[in-house]
């Protein structure tokens, strides 16, 4: 299926959840957040919430700012 | 009793914040970071990179016990702030955010109207916020206003290093909220955090100041005696301004009168 992740488009194997995609891309959940269709994903949900063709994904860090 | 200050919940004893943007690497940001005495330290939230998930997270170099104060750099929008700081809560698990959002990329002065608005929505939402503001009074009572937990005016531009360029309206805002002001974005020098301080700040946040000097680890020790030196100033009560002189020195007693 195809998803915009990180505002590029990408190919992902179907029905994938959220714990499977950050595994899929050698994610350590507890560094990131996770953004789906603009509302944030918890991490108590990453294992239901699953992910759909076209479906619009952030995952987010922390970088250094002022 | 010990001269510290409140945010939200929260007690806090130092009254420099510090950034964690600009510096060299991440092990002169840590020395720096722990040079400066601060407690709170701001971060900002970005996309991850996904051709580097296996690179150092900043995380692992900020000092243990620090307060993560998450902000919302870069956003033009009300919107696109409000998803950034549910983002930075999400990372961060504390309900801090530095509320930032834009109006003009050459100045990166705030869109004050899009800050209110923001603060509404986040306040709303059990954020203790922090917005960075221009220097008017007015804006920062609708800040007050709106619950926000702390009020922070601009000194200068962010970057720019040109000191407190209004220090009369700083003076006037400080007067005009119950809710404690800090001084964000424009300090160059210790000095310039010694007389935010002095004019009543309850305490300052730099980033460029430290980061970018020569010697980061040296301006950050600089900066926090700067701030200290400022509060106690500030506390003490200086003297009046007069124009002409006032002897220091007794005018009697003098030999051959």
């Amino acid at each position: 299926m195809q998803v915009r992740l990180n505002g590029e488009l990408r190919e992902l194997p179907d029905g994938l959840t959220v714990t499977a995609l950050l595994a899929h891309l050698g994610v350590k959940a507890q560094r990131v957040a996770v953004e789906l269709n603009d509302a944030v994903v918890t991490k108590d949900r990453y294992e239901a919430q699953k992910i759909g063709p076209g479906d619009s994904i952030e995952i987010v860090a922390f970088v250094g700012g002022g | 009793m010990a001269d510290t200050w409140k945010l939200g919940a929260r007690t806090f004893t130092s009254r420099l914040l510090v950034g964690t943007g600009k510096y060299p690497d991440f092990p002169t940001m840590q020395r720096a970071l722990a040079a400066s005495g601060a407690e709170v330290v701001t971060v900002a939230v970005r996309r991850l990179d996904l051709s580097k998930t296996g690179e150092a997270s900043l995380l692992e170099w900020i000092p243990k016990g620090m307060t993560l104060l998450p902000n919302t750099a870069a956003c033009f929008s009300a919107d696109e702030a409000v998803r950034t700081a549910r983002l930075g809560r999400e990372l961060g698990m504390g309900d801090l955010v530095k509320l930032e959002v834009i109006g003009d990329r050459r100045t990166l002065f705030p869109d004050v109207e899009g800050l209110v608005q923001a603060a509404k929505v986040l306040v709303k939402e059990g954020f203790v916020v922090m917005p960075y503001s221009n220097d008017d009074p007015v804006t920062a009572r609708k800040l007050e206003e709106a619950g926000c937990a702390a009020v922070m005016p601009l000194g200068a531009p962010i970057g720019s290093g040109l000191g407190l360029r209004n220090p009369y309206n700083l003076r006037i805002l400080m007067e005009s909220v119950k809710v404690p002001v800090l001084v964000d974005a424009g300090v160059g020098t210790a000095s310039d955090a010694a007389v935010a301080m002095e004019l009543g700040a309850v305490a300052v946040l730099m980033n460029t100041a430290i980061a970018e000097a020569k010697d980061p680890v040296l301006m950050a020790e600089a900066m926090r005696a700067g701030v200290e030196a400022g509060r106690k100033a500030f506390l003490a009560g200086r003297i009046p301004m007069r124009l002409h002189a006032a002897a220091s020195s007794p005018l009697t007693g003098l030999i051959g009168s």
